[in-house]
């Protein structure tokens, strides 16, 4: 462990190399810039590959390729991009190849604004592509979470092999914090975590029809391609029993429940603080896997003491709160503070927000 | 005592039977893709990147290592498995839209890094996969599902010529021209594919070998009058030769 003072998205990218990424191919856009030029410097150290595709389609296909000879790869990108990487994710997903992506998300829609925004809620965790696939998504609220699920990420992808998305935004990517890096995985981990994937890997085998590679993000039969589909249903299934992370915090007495993710998470939790000193009984239940949604945190409230629930977000429309809707299901009022198109949620708005819910005046 | 003068390539599964039209030359390019990597002894190190097209219709019975890309992105597929794993020979196997139309970025950018892979690109001047639509390399005179008089210049362009074009790049190591209609051609096809293929072991960057094909399906004649059409009319746009050998 080393305790140093990084930029977010510089330290995503070291806390990737640490964790065995090798491979990595990205284009260019704001503001995530840092990660393609962190990379470009980085990678060739520790005789990884960097390049800098002709565009966001190019770059997730490399990493698909990349990805599909057994090598721990990434790509980055912020909104417009994320959009653009949609076909390559959903070959990924189809067919099986664990991969890592971040977006660092900024106002939507269309080139939107460069400032940070939480407008790419529903297309991370409901459709990043076409087909109906899912992937586990997080959220970091902080850019020492941010570091530590990218490590965690590269783990899910190849536990699953399965795409792993990580959702943040504008601010994690600009923001320079101390953090912890962890310790540089030893190169005979990274060998060996790449040889134990050669059976599957399209690298070249011995002649033998039956375990040839064939890397197949579609399927001629259909029932073939259903199998598969159910296939990826169960896992997915697994992951709501096993692979939720949520931060509850002074929820336990709660009457007035703020619930955000990522930044908003963050910016929320210290306006709990500052409402715990005047009185107030306000929580935070801030989700750290978007995918699989933390369904029991909201279970788990006495709705008979819950006033209401606020959803604190930077989409308009909103898009998270309609997922804290449907598992709320009208127990209490779902009321919401919301900005948008790169403004930055103040922590006043939210504190003015919930004194309204109390009735009380701010 | 019977002598055996001819055995399949061992590269396609012995079981399987062709998923290809008759008279289809993508047919004739895999079996010599098969040979040469039978003959250079290098099938557990070789690696087909697919298109999207009537060349995924040899994925089931391709004996050796296979990936599909999404349509056009075989050359960023293909860049990515060669820099994360060079020693694996890779090639791409892609028609004239994905490689020429949807993939055109993706292509001209990867012969402009001077990628050290293979692609084989095969021209038959129409989307065969989807019933015969106009195609960046459709002739004049040819009619097409999505162009009922034919290409129009002022409204489709003309014909795409894609060694010529990537032969204004610097980096290409080798750009060549063949056709599989007569049995010389055929031979010369399997010598292009095997020169390629020497470059890439020797490190030495981009090939690609474009063949000339037919498309007897769609464009509407059966196979021997495909051969025919494409003699008159294929090969005096697109002339067969080397276009680039750096050596
Ligand atoms: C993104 C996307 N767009 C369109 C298609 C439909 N499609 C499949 S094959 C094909 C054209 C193939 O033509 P070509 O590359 O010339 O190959 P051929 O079948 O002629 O060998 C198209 C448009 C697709 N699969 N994916
Ligand atoms: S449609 Fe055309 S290109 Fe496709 S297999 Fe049939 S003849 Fe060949
Ligand atoms: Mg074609």
């Amino acid at each position: 462990m080393a305790r140093t003072f990084m930029k977010g998205s510089e330290a995503v990218a070291e806390a990737a190399v640490r964790a065995g990424c090798r491979f990595f191919a990205g284009y260019p856009i704001t503001p995530q810039n840092e990660v393609p030029e962190y990379f470009s410097r980085r990678l060739p150290e520790v005789g990884g590959v960097f390049v800098q595709g002709e565009s966001e389609v190019a770059s997730i296909n490399m990493v698909y390729g990349a990805a599909s000879t057994g090598v721990r790869s990434m790509t980055s990108s912020s909104s417009p991009g994320i959009a653009l990487k949609s076909e390559g994710i959903s070959y990924c997903a189809a067919a099986r190849i664990p991969i890592v992506y971040t977006n660092f998300a900024r106002g939507g829609p269309g080139v939107g604004s460069i400032q940070p925004a939480q407008m790419d809620y529903f297309e991370a965790t409901k459709a990043a592509g076409n087909g109906g696939f899912q992937m586990i998504v997080l959220a970091p609220s902080t850019v020492q979470e941010a570091v530590d699920l990218t490590v965690k990420a590269f783990e899910l992808a190849d536990r699953d092999r399965n795409p792993v998305h990580i959702l943040a935004d504008g601010v994690i990517a600009t923001m320079m914090e101390p953090v912890e890096l962890p310790d540089m995985m030893p190169e005979e981990k990274v060998k060996e975590i790449r040889e134990s994937k050669r059976k599957w890997a399209c690298v070249g085998h011995e002649l033998d029809y039956k375990n040839r590679a064939w890397i197949e993000p579609g399927h001629w039969l259909t029932s073939k391609q259903q199998e598969c589909n159910e296939e990826a249903a169960a896992m997915y299934e697994e992951w709501k029993k096993k692979d939720v992370m949520v931060e509850e915090y002074m929820v336990s007495d709660a009457d007035i429940v703020l619930t955000a993710y990522g930044i908003s998470g963050r910016i929320a939790k210290s306006a709990v603080e500052l409402l715990r000193k005047k009185g107030i009984k306000a929580g935070l239940i801030r989700p750290i896997t978007l995918n699989p949604f933390p369904v029991e945190a909201f279970e788990k409230l006495d709705y008979s003491k819950v006033k209401a629930i606020l959803d604190v977000e930077m989409s308009i429309p909103a898009q998270y709160a309609t997922d804290v809707e449907a598992v709320v299901r009208r127990r209490c009022p779902v009321e919401k503070c919301l900005c948008s198109g790169g403004n930055i949620m103040s922590r006043e708005a939210v504190i003015d927000a919930v004194m309204k819910i109390a009735g009380q005046e701010a | 005592m019977a002598e055996c003068l001819y055995s399949r390539t061992k590269t396609i599964q012995e079981d399987k039977v062709s998923g290809f039209c008759p008279g289809c030359m993508h047919s004739t390019v895999m079996k010599l893709i098969g040979e040469v990597i039978d003959e250079m002894g290098i099938i557990d190190r070789t690696a087909a990147v697919l298109g999207i097209g009537c060349c995924g219709l040899q994925m089931d019975y391709m004996a050796y290592d296979n990936i599909t890309s999404p349509h056009g992105r075989a050359c960023a597929v293909a860049t990515g498995m060669k820099r994360a794993n060079p020693d694996t020979l890779y090639f791409t196997y892609q028609g004239d839209g994905d490689l020429a139309s949807i993939g055109l970025a993706e292509t001209v950018s990867a012969a402009n890094r001077g990628e050290n892979f293979t692609v084989i690109f095969i021209n038959n001047g129409i989307y065969g996969m989807t019933g015969g639509q106009l195609a960046p390399t459709t002739l004049f005179g040819m009619k097409a599902s999505t162009a009922p008089k034919g290409r129009i210049a002022e409204e489709h362009g003309y014909p795409m010529h894609v060694c010529e074009t990537l032969n204004q790049l610097t980096a290409p190591q080798y750009l060549v021209r063949t056709s599989c209609n007569t049995p010389q051609n055929v031979m010369k096809t399997k010598q292009a594919i095997r020169k390629a293929f020497e470059y890439q072991l020797a490190g030495k960057g981009f090939s690609l070998v474009e063949i000339v094909t037919s498309c007897p399906t769609n464009w509407g004649l059966d196979s021997l009058k495909a051969l025919d059409f494409l003699e008159e009319n294929m090969l005096k746009e697109y002339p067969l030769g080397v276009v680039r050998d750096k050596g």
